[in-house]
């Protein structure tokens, strides 16, 4: 085991009366693929927000490289370098593809307004590397064709590739997906799985929330699985196909003992 | 064609006192040319970052009562003996300072209310100048009140080795406001085209994702309403010392509508956009009140605005743009034909 990047220690988020996290505990480590599944309503949206600085855990701590997150607004956490992409709302859907990855590319772009507005050498320069690298992140994810197309034109799939390179472009020492796949069809995931590859093989840790089931398997390293928020079970994707608390999880008691008689009979 | 085409607008603007003498024309373009700079700074905070500053007008009238009272001097009674004298000081000192505070007002007023947004903007900028506009009107002391600021000097440039230079006729006025408002353009291009630019594009189309690439939301907008109250600070500088007669009149919300309308219907989040509305409403009354009844110029002012909403309800610049080579290159919307083409590049 590799030092953990993002560990959740003990979290628990409650609305109300509402319990949507009762207690977490989970780490991933350096340059992992790990996936965060569930039921609907499991409680993975809220454990995202929670470690992105959009909510406050009601107890525990997220630590981020051995830092407590607690208290951080979501932008000084992107500064941090941990980085998220949406469930639904991904792009700019004014600007193009092209300038989408620009705005993205804010945190390297840093300039005084006086050097910004008289166009100094320095501003110019910067502004010649962003281009390049937004050329660069655009062509990474295969949009390059669409570059100068308004995102919000844009299908829902590449709108979501729009959202990674955007992502991307903020430069994460750690990205956390939330369920990039949804809305995209089987090829499309299939390109996708390759493209997260891709960003781990680069040195980015990624964490994931995913419904899709095969892709899930296919990609991660190891899968924490979330019920009633709590964690049920964690493991290879092997041993979490094979875990009778998640297949009950997800099909129900009865399913169970129809899978126990599959396998009794089988 | 896009670079160009300010510069021949602003040659178009430079040339009109050439051919046209009249002085009463020349006034109305003078202070419409003042609040088209009111409406470019009010361009830049709802346009560009979508939040609707209605007590802008408090940033112009602080501008304008700033600079006309470092030029006039004053002497007010704090507390018991103790009075706060200042001497006259030159009136382009006083242009400086007026950018300076009304910037200082938008930092407060921006760094206040962005905690809340969108409507609560909107009560907070309003407050904001009713408040400003009772103490203009009850400090007499300071401002003398309803009796106004009167003899404010004409703003003096000072041009080395060959003495002073007094802006008092039309026509130095008229290319000092023309200068000054190109200017501001200028800056505000640019600060738009920048990163900041970017950052605030961003905020408005989607917050969420923006704060998640690390854009500071309060800093960006604080910024912006910094930069834009500072240029309507100017603006109201350079009417104080135009006029040459201020009260608490400037505070009226009627100029903020103006302002708004003039953004509107040029094309809010265009750059143009202000100049185009500016120029129209800001001549329109001029224009139509040798020809109508008081009150058929309201409503012909009204069914104007009512038309080009009805009819362009982006604006003016944004709408007629494209049409003629202008703006921001859009490739035209194709059919999307996108799932078979990366099936098969994939495949």
């Amino acid at each position: 085991m590799t030092e953990a990047v993002l560990s959740i220690e003990h979290v628990g988020v409650q609305f109300g009366g509402l319990i949507a996290i009762a207690d977490m505990n989970f780490h991933v480590g350096q340059g992992e693929i790990v996936s965060l599944i569930g039921p609907n309503g499991a409680g993975k949206t809220t454990a995202f927000n929670v470690m992105t600085g959009f909510l406050t855990p009601t107890k525990g701590a997220v630590k981020y490289c051995g830092q407590d997150l607690r208290g951080l607004k979501p932008h000084e956490i992107a500064d941090l370098g941990l980085i998220r992409t949406f469930q639904r709302t991904s792009v700019f859907p004014n600007d193009t593809v092209f300038d989408n990855v620009l705005i993205g590319l804010h945190r390297q772009g840093k300039l005084g307004l006086l050097e910004a507005i008289l166009r100094l050498p320095r501003a110019r320069a910067s502004e010649q590397a962003l281009r390049e690298r937004a050329t660069e992140l655009v062509r990474l994810v295969g949009l390059e064709a669409r570059a100068h197309e308004l995102a919000g034109s844009l299908s829902y799939g590449e709108q979501r590739l729009v959202g990674v390179a955007l992502a991307l472009a903020a430069q994460p020492k750690m990205l956390l997906m939330d369920e990039p796949v949804s809305g995209m069809n089987a090829s499309e995931t299939h390109t996708f799985v390759q493209l997260i590859r891709r960003i781990r093989d680069s040195g980015i840790t990624i964490l994931l929330v995913e419904h899709d089931m095969p892709m899930v398997m296919s990609v991660s390293d190891r899968i924490v699985v979330l019920n009633y928020g709590r964690i049920i079970a964690e493991g290879s994707p092997d041993e979490i196909r094979n875990n009778p608390a998640v297949i009950e999880a997800y099909l129900g008691q009865s399913a169970k003992d129809v899978v126990k008689e599959i396998a009794v009979h089988a | 064609m896009n670079r160009i085409f300010p510069l021949v607008c602003l040659a178009v603007f430079a040339s009109v006192p050439l051919w046209l003498k009249d002085p009463y024309l020349l006034n109305a373009l003078i202070t419409t040319g003042i609040f088209i700079i009111g409406a470019m700074s009010m361009n830049l905070l709802l346009g560009f970052t979508g939040q609707l500053s209605l007590g802008h007008i408090a940033f112009f009238g602080i501008g304008a009562y700033v600079s006309a009272l470092t030029s006039l001097g004053y002497d007010v009674p704090i507390y018991g003996d103790f009075h706060i004298v200042h001497t006259p000081w030159p009136p382009i000192a006083g242009f400086v300072l007026a950018v300076v505070i009304s910037g200082f007002c938008g930092y407060m007023v921006g760094k206040l209310s962005f905690r809340v947004r969108g409507a609560y903007f909107v009560i907070v900028t309003i407050s904001f100048a009713e408040v400003v506009r009772l103490v203009a009107l009850n400090w007499v002391e300071l401002t003398q009140g309803p009796l106004a600021l009167t003899n404010i000097p004409s703003i003096t440039i000072g041009l080395p080795g060959l003495g002073y230079l007094v802006l008092k006729t039309k026509l130095q006025n008229y290319y000092l406001v023309l200068a000054v408002a190109a200017v501001s353009y200028f800056l505000i291009s640019r600060l738009v085209h920048s990163h900041y630019g970017r950052a605030m594009r961003g905020l408005m189309e989607n917050e969420t994702l923006a704060v998640s690439v690390g854009i500071d939301v309060t800093k960006a907008l604080t910024l912006t309403a910094v930069i834009s109250a500072a240029i309507a600070g100017a603006a109201g500088s350079l009417y104080a010392h135009y006029i040459r007669i201020i009260d608490p009149e400037v505070f009226a919300f009627i100029s903020t509508v103006t302002m708004v309308i003039m953004v509107v219907s040029g094309g809010k989040g265009s750059l143009a956009g202000p100049v185009v509305g500016g120029v129209i409403f800001g001549l329109l009354p001029v224009l139509l009140r040798p020809i109508m009844a008081p009150e058929a110029q309201w409503i012909t002012y009204g069914l104007v605005l009512i038309a080009i909403l009805f009819v362009l309800p982006r604006g003016i610049v944004p709408a007629l743009a494209p049409k003629l080579g202008f703006g921001r290159p859009q490739t035209k919307p194709k059919p999307v034909v996108m799932t078979e083409r990366t099936a098969e590049e994939h495949a």
